[in-house]
Parts: structure tokens; sequence; C-alpha cells
């Protein structure tokens, strides 16, 4: 709390201000935290990515970094921009986002060009965009204003039943691209904003079993019967970091790699002298095991300063939660922290060996310029919520 | 917990304030986690995480090295080396997978024009021979095929070009016997204490002089450690540490390859197997030793094709590999005569001037034993049954030796039947047929006789069941020439590092002393000169005009179901030999007629010196 106390000192009083540029830009409005925190973890994943793959493609050392700080740029316009838009028309405008949503998705099925054997993203001229990470920002916001809106329709379990078919609709699509992660993450997502949003705990404990029954159907019995739900690599990832190999072609090698590369960096990293992840040890270095290559060249102390701008990210969240001016913005910024919350934890969890792989991306550290996009995004609709909770204390809108 | 005094949020339900608060805590739980998780990996279990990745990302090469070069006594080299592109596959790196595996090996054997069946054929022999080892699948393979490996290595996991030392012979086929060849150590040799240290597909002298010199010729190999990626593949600037091969040290043979080209060039002539030996009297120095048909030991090197294994291997009569000088199981014929000889002398049974009458034939028990030709040379003291070669003169020695064992007693001294103490391997010790050895025979139901006179008349001229080979002849020879010194013979003659500096030198003690009369041997060795060069001597036709003084034998011995084989020993020169020639040629008739001229050719080659026109290989008395 003693950043909480430095930042309530620091902060200027909004009515004696007179409107200079920083009133006129809205920033005294905002949550500088959680810009710093979102832009820190920015900058930070731009300079890691930069460093560690360099080498990946010939001639083009600035291949992957290039491609991502145009990504960054664009994200932190958008954020920006959102933070002086006030969230509450989305409420409005919940059925197009849900619409938009869906057939976004679904059109991946269509026009999407495939990727390891799966089909998540447009090829746009210039760059490719994957709708499923946008689509987790567009979930919450629809997500939200569904709840609202139907608080008062319906008994309390076909209301549940309502929420939980509406989120796990876009889940279920993006699950058939197939992107198990992705789809992972917008259960969290809907379980949250449900939660938020006051869904009984009765109707929980029934979810929680339900769940139970699904993974064990999922990774039991279904295979067992001959009907896998899974492909194969999906459930060896899943299952595999309990017991994990020295065989590469095995999905637990990834893993157990990841965890010595993290181990190598030791308590202050190795620097340019990081062998796993810079010789190939640890796959998808850029991607999904980002983390790896921070742990190993930047050590405990790069890797506990990475996790506690995501702690401070996710802390600045849920205290929007509690400031938000309306109940939509307390879902929204719920459903945002449970998104962010969901990814970090299982994306680090998946580095550290504790968690199976699944696919999730690091919030603005992994490369992919969508994902980075859509969280910059979120980071903006939380901004808004606090510019518009601010504005109200003191009585006046935004334009 | 959430909301602060100077703030105004919403009015939020204590419902919901309660769930925010559990959502708090779950996230600071998780958090804990990651916290901690992270914590216990890189500060607590640092160092073993360290070690695991030094383990990753490092491997070790062994570098092999080059073996020494083997010269001959001049320093003429017999082996030295090249360096070669071999396509080798290791099969513990192959793909588990029994699909992809296969699949691999398909596209293998197609780049090299081979067929997977031949490919794994080949994979399972050498994997029988040492498990684990890299197989080489192809020797002298063009950089084209380094190129697409390099550039196709994801395809190929497990198959690498590696550049290997192989031997190269600049003179082909020559001294083969002796050189013998290196190849991969087996799984059995690994267990053996000689070669504690090397690895699975390390090599080590196999066969001949490879192999009983392989710890100077061997060197040790260099181990290189580098920094390798995920696949394998060593990095950029990866070298991290080495340890260079130390290449083997040369080897020095007392070969003299005048001497060796001659003698393998007089048994080719003749077309039919046999075997020479000629060697330094006083030292036992192998000045040249071959056996006939020979074969091309650059050819033993692996991978081989089957047509050139049933050749090697499998040909029972002609059978190349067998050193027939050092391996052979022969009667020796009338060579003999200069070990009955000495036996009777120092026995006492005669003196130089005991005459015995050569009637044509000696009649024992009923048995008739006949000179060869039918002829009767009359009255005969020592030197002249030598120089004509009176059968009938030795089978009355023989005779009256016949339960004396004076006559094994002299052979057993001069060497029959007992190993020699050689540098090479395969040496067979013969067989010298002793009273007591048929009589245990004949105890033992294995022979229809016991020992009897007839047996004693036989060996006397080198017959019955006397086997022995060239080698144990020209130590007889050597023993009686140099005043009673069984040498040790030997074809090592020292070490020198690549610098030239002599490491060690190999001078083997001689076997034994035997003592005998000088004057014995003098007219021993006066009758064989005779028998080679006085008119009327056995081998007059063929060293009659020869510039040198020689002392030599001819032997013609009869083999069951063989015509009869050749053989001629002799000392040269005359009267202070310096070295010994004994040459056999199986089926070649009398001594005079084949055996002689080779060891003729032999002479000629060592001495620089050529026969005059009056003696030729037209010649020739029964021996």
């Amino acid at each position: 709390m003693m950043y909480a106390t430095r930042t309530r000192r620091a902060r200027p009083e909004p009515f004696a201000l007179r409107p200079g540029i920083a009133e006129r830009l809205g920033l005294p409005y905002m949550d500088p935290a959680l810009g710093l925190a979102a832009l820190g973890l920015v900058a930070f994943g731009v300079f890691t990515l930069g460093q560690a793959t360099q080498h990946d493609v010939p001639g083009s050392p600035g291949y992957f970094v290039d491609r991502q700080a145009i990504y960054a740029i664009l994200g932190l316009v958008g954020m920006y921009l959102l933070a002086r838009i006030d969230y509450s028309r989305f409420r409005e405008l919940r059925v197009g986002i849900y619409t938009f949503l869906c057939v976004s998705v679904s059109l991946v099925f269509v026009f999407g060009f495939a990727a390891r054997g799966s089909r998540r993203a447009f090829d746009l001229p210039f760059f490719s965009f994957q709708p499923s990470e946008l689509g987790k920002l567009l979930l919450v916001l629809a997500l939200a204003g569904f709840v609202i809106d139907g608080a008062r329709r319906g008994s309390a379990r076909q209301r549940t039943v309502r929420y939980l078919c509406l989120g796990l609709a876009p889940a279920a699509l993006v699950f058939l691209q197939p992107d198990l992660g992705t789809a992972l993450v917008y259960v969290a997502i809907t379980l949250a904003v449900m939660y938020v949003g006051g869904v009984r705990w009765t109707h929980f404990a029934v979810i929680g079993a339900a769940l139970v029954a699904l993974v064990a159907i999922v990774l039991v019995i279904a295979p067992a019967v001959g009907a896998p739900v899974l492909k194969e690599y999906q459930q060896q990832r899943l299952t595999s970091f309990a017991n994990p190999s020295g065989d590469p072609s095995d999905a637990g090698y990834q893993q157990n790699q990841a965890k010595i590369a993290i181990g190598h960096g030791g308590t202050t990293g190795q620097g340019d002298r990081a062998t796993q992840t810079r010789l190939d040890f640890v796959p998808e270095r850029h991607t999904d095991f980002i983390f790896a290559v921070i742990g190993e060249r930047y050590g405990f102390l790069g890797a506990a300063f990475v996790l506690s701008l995501y702690a401070l990210l996710v802390w600045r969240a849920l205290r929007i939660v509690t400031l938000s001016k309306n109940s939509y913005g307390t879902l929204v910024a719920g459903g945002i922290a449970a998104m962010l919350l969901f990814q970090v934890f299982v994306n680090v969890g998946m580095n550290l060996g504790i968690m199976p792989i699944t696919g999730i991306p690091l919030p603005l550290l992994s490369y992919g310029g969508s994902s980075v996009l859509a969280t910059l995004l979120a980071v903006g609709v939380l901004q808004s919520i606090h510019m518009q909770a601010r504005l109200s204390q003191k009585g006046r809108f935004a334009w | 917990m959430y909301r602060r005094s100077d703030e105004l949020g919403p009015e939020m339900s204590n419902r919901l304030a309660l769930r925010i608060a559990i959502f708090g805590s779950v996230a600071l739980a998780l958090f804990a986690v990651l916290f901690f998780r992270l914590w216990f990996l890189q500060v607590l279990n640092g160092e073993k995480y360290v070690a695991e990745a030094n383990n990753n990302r490092t491997r070790e090469f062994r570098v092999s090295a080059p073996r020494g070069e083997i010269l001959d006594r001049n320093g003429r080299i017999l082996v030295s080396n090249r360096t070669s592109l071999a396509l080798q596959v290791n099969p513990r790196k192959l793909p588990a997978n029994p699909r992809q595996r296969r699949a691999e090996l398909e596209r293998l054997a197609e780049l090299i024009h081979s067929s997977l069946p031949r490919v794994r054929r080949t994979i399972r022999e050498e994997q029988k021979v040492a498990a684990g080892a890299p197989v080489t699948l192809r020797r002298d393979v063009g950089n084209y095929l380094v190129y697409y490996l390099q550039e196709n290595q994801n395809r190929f996991p497990g198959v690498s070009v590696e550049r290997v030392f192989v031997r190269r012979y600049p003179h082909g086929t020559l001294a083969a016997h002796i050189l013998g060849n290196e190849g991969e150590i087996s799984e059995e040799q690994l267990k053996e204490p000689a070669y504690r240290g090397l690895e699975p597909g390390d090599k080590i002298g196999q066969d001949g002089i490879e192999y009983t010199y392989d710890r100077y010729l061997r060197g040790s190999p260099g181990i290189k450690r580098v920094q390798v990626n995920a696949l394998g593949q060593p990095t950029r600037n990866g070298q991290l540490s080495s340890r260079a091969p130390v290449p083997g040290d040369n080897l020095k043979l007392s070969i003299d390859t005048r001497v060796q080209e001659a003698g393998e060039a007089a048994l080719a002539a003749r077309g039919l197997p046999g075997g020479f030996v000629t060697m330094d009297v006083r030292s036992g120095e192998l000045l040249g030793l071959g056996s006939f048909p020979t074969f091309d030991p650059a050819e033993l090197t692996p991978p081989l094709t089957q047509a050139q294994v049933n050749e090697l291997y499998r040909d029972p009569v002609l059978a190349p590999l067998t050193d027939r000088a050092i391996s052979g199981l022969y009667p020796t014929g009338s060579t003999f005569k200069l070990i009955t000889a000495l036996a009777a002398l120092e026995s006492g049974t005669i003196t130089p001037g005991t005459s015995i009458f050569d009637g044509g034939s000696l009649t024992v028990g009923g048995e008739s034993f006949q000179n060869a030709g039918g002829a009767a040379y009359g009255s005969l003291t020592l030197a002249p049954a030598l120089q004509v070669s009176s059968d009938v003169f030795f089978y009355t020695l023989g005779l009256d030796m016949w339960d004396t064992g004076d006559l094994q007693h002299w052979a057993h001294k001069l060497g029959i039947g007992r190993p020699s103490g050689l540098d090479l391997p395969g040496a067979a010790e013969g067989l010298l047929p002793t009273q007591k050895w048929r009589n245990d025979l004949y105890k033992a139901g294995e022979t229809e006789r016991p020992w009897s006179a007839g047996d004693n008349i036989q060996l006397a001229t080198g017959q019955g069941d006397l086997q022995s080979n060239p080698l144990q002849m020209a130590i007889a020879y050597a023993t009686v020439a140099n005043g009673g010194t069984v040498v040790t013979p030997h074809v090592g003659l020292q070490v020198d590092d690549a610098a030239g500096r002599v490491l060690r030198e190999f001078d083997p003690k001689p076997r034994r002393q035997v003592r005998f009369k000088a004057e014995s041997a003098e007219v021993i060795l006066a009758g064989l000169h005779a028998a080679a060069q006085a008119p009327g001597g056995t081998s007059y036709a063929v060293f009659g005009g020869f510039p040198v003084d020689v002392a030599g034998k001819t032997g013609t011995a009869q083999r069951v179901g063989h015509a009869d084989q050749s053989w001629y020993v002799v000392l040269a020169p005359y009267p202070n030999p310096r070295i010994v020639t004994a040459v056999t040629i199986e089926e070649g008739g009398f001594g005079a007629e084949s055996a002689a001229p080779a060891a003729l050719q032999i002479l000629e080659a060592y001495f620089g010196k050529h026969s005059s026109g009056e003696s030729g290989p037209n010649g020739g008395s029964p021996g």
C-alpha cells in the first residue's frame, strides 16, 4: 500500500487545476500506476524480444521486434483513445459487439490461413490478424452488457444458463479452430463476469462439478472409448506436465527445457551468456515461452520484476472494479482483471512447470500483434472506467 | 478494503465487496505461487539447473588420431594414412519410431545408390561387432553429399559425414600378410585390459603387425567439447575446449622392400600357393616374409562387398589370408637332413668320416625305403651325402636313432614343432613326431600302430608326420650357421615419434643357446655348399652360376593327396652366412624345380648380383 499512499499525495487535485495540457489530455483522471505497468511490460517485452530473436531470421535481426513494436505503438494509441471514450456506450452496443465477435472468429474458418494445423488468423496485407485475441475484450464488453441487461429477467437459474450459453458459444467456436488456450480464456472470462455479476454460489458449485466431469470425460473417458475430443498433441500437452521426459518429440520435453532455462538464470541471470533460450533448446521462445527467456537472461530479479508488474496490473484492475461509477464498469473491469490474471498465471505457470501447456500467450510480452493490441485496448477500457469514475466524482463528463 | 474514504464509488453492496475481496485473495494466492515457484527454481535450485543447462548445450566429440606409419628398414613407407569422407550412421540417434526410421533409411539408401535391405544388413552386422558405434555405410563420399546432408540435416538425424583416417598402402599388396589391417574395436576387445580407455568405433590393429604393435601405432584420440544447439549442431564459435589427438608413433620394420618384392614376385611367378622367409641369421630380423596367394589390405577396410568377403575368407584352398610362411603345416622333405645330420654327429651315431653304403634302398622289417629317382650313390660320408641328398644315408641314420630320441631331441632344440616367439599373430607350432607322441596316440586308440623304426626313418628325411613351415626351417638353419643361437624372429625394428626420434628399439633376446661342435656345423655347411654350387649337387643347376658362395638344401616333400611340395633353404654367403632364406611351394615338384629358383631370385635381390648363365630353372635333380 506504499504505492497507493504515494499516489494519493502526488495526484493533483482536479478541482484546483487550471486546464493545462495534461488536463486537456485527460491524464489527471487516468490511473498512472496502471498505465505505467502496461507501458513497462510492453517496453520490457519488446526489449527482450529484440535480444532473444536477433539471430532468428537470418539477415533481418529486427524481424520480430519491428513488428511487435508497430503493434505496441498502435495498441498504445488505441489504449489512449479508448480511455477517452465512455465505456458505457459499449453496453448499448452489446448485441453488435457480440455478433461481430461470433462472426469474426467464424470467418477464420473461411478466410483464415493455417499455421501449424490450425486456422486462427486472417492474412491481411502487411500483417495478419487473429480475431480471437480481440475477441477476449469483446466478450467481456458484450457479456457484461448482457448480464446487466438481463439482471431483472428470468429466474436466477435461467439467467445463469443464459450467461453460460452466451459465453461458451464463442469459446466453442475458438476451440474448433482449434485453439484450446484461447477457448479456456473465454471460459475464464465468462465465469469471472458471472461471478462479479452475482451468480449464486450454488450455481457455481454445479458448474464446478460439471467442469470436473467434463475434464474427466475429455481426458480420460473419451480417449478410452475411442472418441477423442482433443487432438493428440493437445491431450499430450495437457497431461505431460505431470511427467516430463527427455524425448524431444514429447510435449513434456518443451516444459522441461523451459524449466532448465529458467533455473539456469539463477538469481541475476545469464544475460548474453544465456544458452538454453538462445540455442533453440526452448521451443516457441518468442511466444509461449518468452518468460523462460526472461528467466534465463535476467534471472530471478528480472523475472520477479516482470511478475510484480503483472501483480500491479491485476491489482489496479481489481481496484478499478471497486471504483467504477456503474455496475457495467464493475463487470467489465472484473472480466478484464480475470482475463489478465488467468493468462498470466497459466502462461507463467506453464513456463515454471506447474501448469499444462495450453498455448496461452503472456499478455503484452509474447510475440503476437493481435494479443498485444487486444491487451492494450483492454487496459484502455480499464482507464476509461477509471476516468469516468473520477469525472463523475467531479461532476463533469468527458467530451 | 478496496475503498478509500476520499473516493466516492457507486454504492457497493456488501455481497459484491465480499466477492471482490475473494477475487483479490485468489489473485494474491496465485501470484504467491508463481513467486515461490520462481524463487524455488532460480534461487534454491539454480545450481542444479546450471549443471543441466551445461549438459544440454555441450557435446563431446572424439577426434580420431591418425595411426603411425609403417616403414621398411630403409625408411620406405609401407603404410601411411589418407583422409577420407565417410558416411556414417549412428543407430542410437535414428528415430525411435519404426516408420520414420524406415523412411529415413530408405532416403539414405537412395542417396548412396544402395537398397534398404543392404543398408539394414550392414547396420545389423556392424552392430553385432561393436554395438553402439557409428556404422560406416560408405567411404570416400563426394563433397556434394556433404553439402546435401548439411542442408537436409533435419531429414537425416543420426547421419553424418566424418573425416576419417584410412590406411594407405603405396605398394599395394606388398607385405600384406605382415602388415595386417586395422578395424573397429569389437565388443570382446573392449573388455580386454590392453584396450582400456577405448570406445566403440575406435580403430585398432586387428591383424599382423598392426595388431602386435598396436599400442605404439594407435595414438590417442582427441576430445573436442563444443557448444551445440537443440538439434545437436555445433554453434558458431562454439568450441569450448579441446584436446588435440596424438598421432601414433611410426614403426620401422626389419623388412627390406627389395627382398620382399623379390620373394613375392618369385612366388607369384610360379603361380602356386607357397611361402618364403628371409632372415638375418644372427639377429632374427626378418628381411622378407611372404605368402602366395596374397590379398589387398586396403580391401579389408569395411564396408566390404560380399564378393570380396568370399574371396578373402571363404576359399579353403587358396586361403589368401593365410600366411603360409609362418602358419603352413607341411612336411619339409630333404631340407630336414641338416637336422638329422647334426643329431647324428652330436649324438655320436656317426663322425664326419663315417661311411655308409647307399645301395639305392634300405629295407627295414620287410619295408623298403628307396632313394628318389631310383639312384644309388655307393659308399658315402656325410658331406657328399648332403651334396647328392642320398636318402638311404639318412634313412640309415634314422634307423640308427629310431629309439634313442636323439633326432627329436635336436629337432626340438632347433625349434621344430614349437613356438618361435615371432612378433606376428597366427604362427603355427607344427608337429614334431616323437616315440612318446605316437605311442600315446596308439594307447588312446587313435592310430593303428605304435612308434616304429619306419617313423624315424621317415622323419630323418623330413617325411611322415612332420609338420613344419619355412620360418621354423629358417630358424633351424640359422642356428647351425650362427654357432648355436636360436634367434627370436621378428619384424618390428624400432618405434620413432613423428619427429623421427627413436623411442624404442626391438632386439628380442635369443630363445636359447644350443651347444654343438663347431666341426659339425662346418661339415654340414660344406655339404650344403657342395649341394648348391659343386657339380653333382642337387641345386647346382640353379646356384652353380651365382657369384656369391651359398649353402643350400633342396627338399621334395610328399603330401598325401597332393603333388610333391618343393622346398629350398639356403644360407649365404658361405662360409659365414648372414642370411637364411627358406622357400616352399605347394605342388611345386622337386626342390630344385621351383623353390630353389625362387630362393635364387631372393638372393639376387639381396646381394644385388645376378646368376651367370650356367644355371637355370630347367635343371633339377631329385632332392
